[in-house]
Formats: C-alpha cells, sequence, structure tokens
C-alpha cells in the first residue's frame, strides 16, 4: 500500500484511527474530496485495521457518501407528496432545463450534480433542496438560473450559505406551556441536583411523560431500566434524526430551544449515571452543525457541561454531536446505535433491548429530543404540572408539524387529546379532504375520523401531519409514499427488501390504471406479509399507506379499477415493438 | 434435567432448552422443524430472511435470534404463517434469478427445497431480472450474483470462521448485494476453497468448479426427503421404544 495522502491520514488521526468513528471519518473525506474512493477506502481501512469490504459496507450504505466523483455541487430536491404538490417538479425541470442534464447526472464540467432525495424536514416551506450543506427553501422555477449562477460564481472554496433562497424559516407557529415563557439554560439540571438520581426517575416517572418519536414508551420506565442495568458506563443518546416526512419539529428545537435540549440530555446524564450524552442529527440538518457546536461550547465555558456539573462535584457529563448521512432507517433507535459505533444503519433484533445492550454494548436510554425537553422541563417545573395538561394516557402536550394543502403550515405545540379538526383549524385548511398523521409510517385519515384525538390511545404520532385538500389524488400519494420506503429499506431482511419494492410495483399497476380486482387483492395480501414478517417498524410499517388509503379511500381505488378479470403486466404491443420494426411487419393472429 | 433447563411450548408441544439456546436451536434438537434459510447451525444467526418467524407471546419474532425463554408460548406451523413465509420464498425467486430445471444446485438448493416444502407452485410475483455479473476469476470456484438471496452466511463464515472478511454487503435496499474484498474478482481475495465461506452457500451463488454434477440429478439431498426431515428425524429416535 502506498503512502496514503496527507489529508486523509489527518482525517483518520482526527477520529483516533478509531473503528467505531468510521462515519465521523468517511463524512469527513466525502467533505474534503467530495467521494471516497478506493484508494481511500484501502487507506482508512489499514489504519483503522478492518478489512476494505468493510469500509465499503459502511460507506455503500449512506446516500450521502459517494464511492465515485460526482458533482463540485450536489443539488438534492426533496421528494415528498408535499413538495410535489409545492411545485417541485417544475423546480426539477428548471434544474435539468438549465443545466442540461436529467435528474441522476452530473454536468460534463463536473460542477452539478442533480438529485431526488427523500424529506428534508422543511415540509412548512417546500419546494426545498440541499445544495450541499446548505438548504434553500420555498423556490420556484425562476429562482433556479440565480442559484446555478451564484454557485459557478463561488468557486471551489468559497462557502455557498449566500445563495438565493438559502433561508430557513423558524417554523414555530404557536408554543403552549413547554416552549412558552423564560426557560433558563439549566432550569433542568438545577432542579434535578437537588433530588437523588432515583428521585429524578420517580419524577419523570409520575409525569406519566411517553416518548415523543411516536411510540410512546413510558420514559420513566425506560430511565429505570437503562440506570438498573449492570455496565462498566452508560449512555444517553438524543435521537435528532428526524427522518419521518413531514416532520420538522426537531429542528425548531435544535435552532431556537437547544439549550433546553442539553439541558434534559444532561438531566438524564445524572438521571443514569452516564458521562456521556451522544446526539444523532440527522445529515440533513448538518447546516446547523457549527450553531450547535457553538453552543456546546458555551455550556462547557458556563459549566453545564464537563467536570463537576454546576459545581457538583463528580458529575461530570458532556455530549457528542453525531451527523447521519442521508438514512431514513437511522431514526429507528437500534440502527441508529450501529450508525452511532460506525456501521451501516442496519437494526438488532432485540433482545437484548438498548437499556441493557445499547451504545458499545452498554446500557442506553434513546429518546426522542421533544422527549428530553419534556424532561427538562418536568424537572423545573414539577410533574404535577405537566399532567395538567393533555389526557389521562397522555400528559403534556405535543409539538405537531403541520404542512401541506393548509394555509399556516408549521409547528404547533397543543394539548394530548386535539382533535384532527381542531389541527386543521389552527392550520387553516377547512378543505382538507386527507390528512396523512405521523407520516408514512402512520395513517391516511379521512374526514369521517377528523374528530379522532391525537393521543396515544388514538392516533399515535411523532408530530407529521400532512394536509391534502380535495383536488389531490389519495392513490398517487399512496405510490409516492410506497417509493420512499424503497428508497429507504435498509436491505437487511426480505420481507421488507424485496416488498417495499414489490409494493410499489403493485401501486404502479394500479396508478396507471391497469389493475384489476385481483391485483388489488394481491397487493393488500403482500402488504399484510411485509407487515407481519418484517424485522424492524420500517418495514412493519411500510406498508400502512396502502392499507390505509385502501380501507379509507376505497373509492379513490374504485375510480382507478379494470373491468376484466385479467390484465398482463406486459405491454404486448410495447414489447414487440423493436420485433415489429426489424421484421418490418406486425405478428400475425397464429404468431402471438 | 438440569435446574437450569428452560421449557417453553410450540404448537402446543413442551419443549426443553438449555441456557443460551435460541428457540430455533431448542427446536432442533427436540426434533421440532420451523422453516428457516438464512440460519445454519454452525455460524451465530443473523435474521436475514425471516422464515423462520413464529407467533412468539403473541408477537412475531425470528426463532433463530429469539432466545429461549421460560414460559414462552410460540406457534409455528400456522397457515397464516406458512403462507407468510412462503411469500417470502417467492420474494426470493422473483429477487434473482433461480431457474431450477437447469442450476446446478438442483436438489441441493435450501431454496428450491423450502419452495416445495411450503407448497409454492409458481411465483406469481413480478421477476425482477437484476443485472448481476458472474464472478468466475478464481480458480476453484464461482460466484454467480443472481443467485444470491442475501442470506448472509457466507459473510458470517468468512469473518468468524475463516477469519478472512472475503464477503461484505454493498448497497442497501433492494439494491444491495453481495460485496468482495477484492476489486478484481474472488480470485483477488483470500478465499480458498477448502473455507467454510465456500460450503455454506443454500443456493448456487457460491459453487465450487468442477463437482457440481458428481452427485446426479434424483439422488441428491432433497431429492431423498424433504428438508427438514433430518431435523424431524430427531424426534422419532428419542420417542420411548
Amino acid at each position: 500500500m502506498p503512502n496514503p495522502d496527507p489529508v486523509l491520514s489527518d482525517i483518520i488521526q482526527r477520529f483516533g484511527a478509531d473503528r467505531g468513528r468510521l462515519l465521523d471519518i468517511a463524512e469527513a473525506i466525502q467533505q474534503r474530496f467530495g467521494h471516497i474512493g478506493k484508494s481511500a477506502v484501502g487507506s482508512v481501512a489499514e489504519a483503522l485495521g478492518m478489512h476494505a469490504v468493510e469500509v465499503e459496507d459502511m460507506i455503500s450504505f449512506y446516500a450521502f457518501l459517494d464511492r465515485t466523483p460526482r458533482g463540485r455541487c450536489r443539488v438534492r430536491l426533496s421528494r415528498t407528496p408535499i413538495s410535489l404538490i409545492k411545485g417541485a417538479g417544475a423546480v426539477a425541470a428548471a434544474f435539468e432545463a438549465a443545466l442540461g442534464i436529467s435528474i441522476g447526472e452530473t454536468t460534463p464540467d463536473g460542477d452539478f450534480t442533480l438529485e431526488w432525495t427523500s424529506d428534508i424536514g422543511m415540509a412548512d416551506q417546500e419546494p426545498a433542496a440541499l445544495v450541499n450543506r446548505v438548504v434553500l427553501t420555498e423556490l420556484t422555477p425562476a429562482d433556479v438560473p440565480a442559484i446555478i449562477a451564484a454557485v459557478r460564481a463561488a468557486g471551489d472554496d468559497q462557502p455557498l450559505a449566500a445563495l438565493p433562497k438559502a433561508n430557513v424559516r423558524p417554523s414555530l407557529v404557536h408554543s403552549g406551556p413547554l416552549l412558552s415563557g423564560t426557560i433558563g439554560r439549566a432550569d433542568g439540571i438545577e432542579a434535578a441536583l437537588l433530588m437523588s438520581p432515583d428521585e429524578v426517575i420517580a419524577q419523570i416517572a409520575a409525569s406519566r411523560v411517553r416518548g415523543r418519536g411516536g411510540a410512546g414508551f413510558p420514559t420513566g420506565v425506560k430511565w429505570r431500566l437503562t440506570r438498573k442495568a449492570t455496565g462498566s458506563e452508560h449512555f444517553i443518546v438524543c435521537n435528532a434524526d428526524e427522518g419521518e416526512p413531514g416532520t420538522f419539529k426537531d429542528r425548531v428545537l435544535l435552532s431556537a430551544f437547544f439549550d433546553v435540549v442539553c439541558d434534559g440530555m444532561t438531566v438524564a446524564g445524572y438521571a443514569l449515571g452516564a458521562r456521556q450524552g451522544l446526539l444523532y442529527v440527522r445529515g440533513e440538518y448538518s447546516y446547523l452543525w457549527d450553531s450547535l457546536q457553538q453552543a456546546l461550547e458555551t455550556r462547557r465555558a458556563l459549566g453545564l457541561l464537563g467536570t463537576g456539573i454546576c459545581g457538583r462535584p463528580g458529575f461530570d457529563f458532556d455530549i457528542r454531536i453525531q451527523l447521519g448521512a442521508g438514512a431514513y432507517i437511522c431514526g429507528e433507535e437500534s440502527a441508529l446505535l450501529e450508525s452511532l459505533e460506525g456501521k451501516r444503519g442496519a437494526p438488532r433484533d432485540r433482545p437484548p433491548f438498548p437499556t441493557e445492550r445499547g451504545y458499545l454494548g452498554k446500557p442506553t436510554a434513546i429518546d426522542n429530543v421533544e422527549t428530553l425537553v419534556c424532561a427538562a422541563r418536568i424537572m423545573a417545573k414539577g410533574a404535577t404540572w405537566f399532567t395538567a395538561f393533555g389526557t389521562a394516557e397522555s400528559t403534556g402536550t405535543k409539538m405537531m408539524s403541520l404542512s401541506g394543502d393548509c394555509a399556516r403550515p408549521g409547528v404547533y405545540e397543543v394539548p394530548f387529546g386535539i382533535t384532527v379538526n381542531d389541527l386543521l383549524e389552527l392550520a387553516g385548511a377547512p378543505e382538507a379532504a386527507y390528512v396523512q398523521v405521523s407520516g408514512p409510517s402512520g395513517q391516511a385519515v379521512a374526514p369521517k375520523d377528523f374528530g379522532r384525538r391525537i393521543a396515544y390511545e388514538d392516533l399515535s404520532t411523532g408530530g407529521s401531519t400532512m394536509i391534502f385538500g380535495p383536488q389531490r389524488d389519495v392513490v398517487d400519494i399512496a405510490l409516492e409514499f410506497a417509493e420512499f420506503f424503497v428508497a429507504e429499506s435498509c436491505g437487511w431482511c426480505t420481507p421488507c427488501r424485496v416488498g417495499t419494492t414489490l409494493l410499489k410495483q403493485g401501486m404502479e399497476k394500479i396508478v396507471a390504471g391497469n389493475a384489476t380486482l385481483s391485483d388489488i387483492q394481491a397487493t393488500e395480501k403482500l402488504a399484510g406479509s411485509v407487515t407481519r414478517m418484517s424485522r424492524c417498524g420500517l418495514g412493519q410499517s411500510a406498508p400502512n399507506p396502502i392499507l390505509t388509503t385502501m380501507r379509507n379511500f376505497p373509492q379513490a381505488y374504485e375510480a382507478r379499477l379494470r373491468a376484466e378479470d385479467f390484465v398482463p403486466r406486459v405491454d404486448l404491443p410495447a414489447a414487440l415493438a423493436d420485433a415489429i420494426e426489424v421484421q418490418g411487419r406486425a405478428p400475425t393472429a397464429g404468431e402471438i | 434435567m438440569a435446574a437450569t433447563d428452560i421449557h417453553f411450548t410450540i404448537d402446543g408441544v413442551g419443549v426443553t432448552a438449555a441456557a443460551g439456546q435460541s428457540v430455533i436451536q431448542a427446536c432442533d434438537a427436540a426434533g421440532i422443524y420451523i422453516p428457516r434459510l438464512c440460519h445454519h447451525p454452525d455460524l451465530a444467526p443473523a435474521g436475514n430472511c425471516r422464515v423462520c418467524t413464529c407467533v412468539i407471546n403473541g408477537r412475531n419474532g425470528a426463532a433463530c435470534v429469539t432466545p429461549a425463554a421460560a414460559g414462552m408460548v410460540i406457534e409455528s406451523a400456522t397457515v397464516q404463517l406458512t403462507e407468510d413465509r412462503r411469500t417470502i420464498i417467492e420474494m426470493l425467486f422473483v429477487e434473482g434469478e433461480h431457474p431450477c430445471p437447469y442450476c446446478v444446485a438442483s436438489g441441493n438448493c435450501e431454496l428450491q427445497a423450502l419452495g416445495y416444502r411450503l407448497g409454492l407452485v409458481a411465483p406469481k410475483l413480478p421477476y425482477q431480472w437484476p443485472k448481476r455479473p458472474l464472478d468466475a476469476t478464481h480458480p476453484d470456484i464461482y460466484l454467480d450474483h443472481d443467485r444470491c438471496i442475501l442470506c448472509s452466511r457466507c459473510i458470517r463464515a468468512s469473518r468468524m470462521e475463516d477469519g478472512k472478511s472475503v464477503f461484505g454487503w454493498s448497497g442497501r435496499g433492494i439494491r444491495m448485494q453481495l460485496n468482495i474484498d477484492a476489486d478484481g474478482g474472488l480470485g483477488k481475495t483470500q478465499m480458498a476453497a477448502i473455507d467454510k465461506a465456500a460450503h455454506v452457500c443454500p443456493v448456487a451463488c457460491i459453487v465450487i468448479k468442477r463437482d457440481s454434477y458428481k452427485v446426479p440429478n434424483g439422488d441428491r439431498t432433497y431429492d431423498q426427503a424433504p428438508i427438514g426431515a433430518e431435523i424431524e428425524a430427531r424426534k422419532k429416535e428419542t420417542l420411548p421404544s
């Protein structure tokens, strides 16, 4: 092996040549060289004592890591049902026309690569795009020439921050008790330090706060299990890999309430006996990197992170930020742990649960960003304050991300128990005909169910709420969601890897108007198998948009139905076109 | 019977497991066959194929990666699970290319044998026709990626048994493929025909050259008895005489 590039060696050494930091190393190489080529893979493998195939195993998993050179500037357009109804198709066409390339291609001068990407957390300001690490929002085709000119003018080493439309709106429209009033940087931890760690956990349990990612596991139980589990170290992980299409509330918390997030993590650190917290932030939010690091530095300077926090000898705790690299599955907690350890984001089988064996095999509590904000506020204001909001089974408030066909998209903090109708009124969507609750992995809700409540005991949700007016086609949207799961399936298990593609193909036949009743039944049956047999929550919920739109919008499917008993997948005239051209004649009746 | 033994039931039949055994290991020892594909008795389980999924205490879980626990109530041979398992086998048939009539593995192939055992007549799901190149660079082994069912047996065997890590994954989702630890094909890796990794492939993806027809069709493993029969035979052995 020839001596590696000194820049490469420097990157590897910056992360201590630690294979557990392979994702960081790969991201740094990607950022510096634009891709991670064969020789870089070889150098990394050698320095980390790994096989090249193991390094490639990890790199090839993530959408934001490349093994071959791509354009200096990556334009990734967010593709979601919301972006499409807001005009992302026209923006994509404008880029294609102006650059003279199609989606997926690179310009001959190597300046631009144009791609679609999954939802980037900007559903309230679509069409949006990532240009390298810069987020552009509310794009129109008219913006495209100026963006291209600005990138070309910027040259190789200049930042792209000054691009037109490089502006992310704060998004918080309505704050409730959780986010209102003056919140000190350390209100939570100061209150927690007046109690023993067990008393802190008892307070969290008394608040009956449940996981805000949507699964709703009681946080107090999770913390107690983690604290009780034996291990030489304990960890608290904050899951900020907010990838569910249509959700963007964690972006609000990271942007505007990051001190409260850190406060919550520090409270958890104290309660669990953890000395390290890990914040896993999705790669799409890398534009926040500098401000987050700055905020951590400030907290260190104030004695709120580091050793002897708040003057308490022996209470040492710090936070490391791990940036993701474009993989929705990493929001699944065990896949997130794998990714944190520098591996491909394939989920783990449970048991053992992370509370017992999590990060590096040690007891780990993994909590949603919003859950940790709740924890900080519960410490400061008390469990009784918290239980005064919400319902008996769903205490507190929920941050809802509203987007789509509505007048006032954004994040709303509302008490649990609020109805879909109330949400639609807040957002200004009197004509809503279909609401997708909790993103594609959630469910399609029809107007007859708009009286249902947002709560763990009714419509459980991580907060994504996509609103569609009567002019939208439910079946088209279900196909978009099916494509999302094809792009984001990790591939580990058969039912999800193959099933998501087969379901997409089934939906394509329906959307094309070529499906018979038996096709629809076959798709429904397949969806059932994928739900029952998949390894993790991604595969188990991937059929949800299809199954719930079939159940709640049967008329949308009936409208596409073919009356025949059987319509073949093969389009015979198209399949024969080449042969007809070669032969110079159409086939005779006896030949087909 | 040791004090640490674990008792559970599967389809109403009592099974005794030793501490540390998975559900599938305990059932295998008891002569109860749970259909499976990626699991191999000599390798650590990975839970890739999900064929061995059972309803365990009311929830679906793969028997190969679920530790046996006291009092578990497991359902396996239900109509629903058999249908779901058959669907997984069908998915694998259409994901790659598996032309049984002229495949070298016919009769020894676990995918084919499971298709027979689970009642798969002919796939109705659409074929995906992947384009995956054949790798014949190794003097003793060829690698037919079209046949690969991504079971990870060779990856596990090469890493854990052979200590070579010749294999790994590349890509994700439907584009995931078996990858090897060299640029110029399998012939450039440390792979040897005596490696464990060369002998665990359930299909005809990793094939030893010049060896394929030593046993003629008709005389092969699953030509004699259905897959799982060797496990079920253990039950008869343990029956009281």
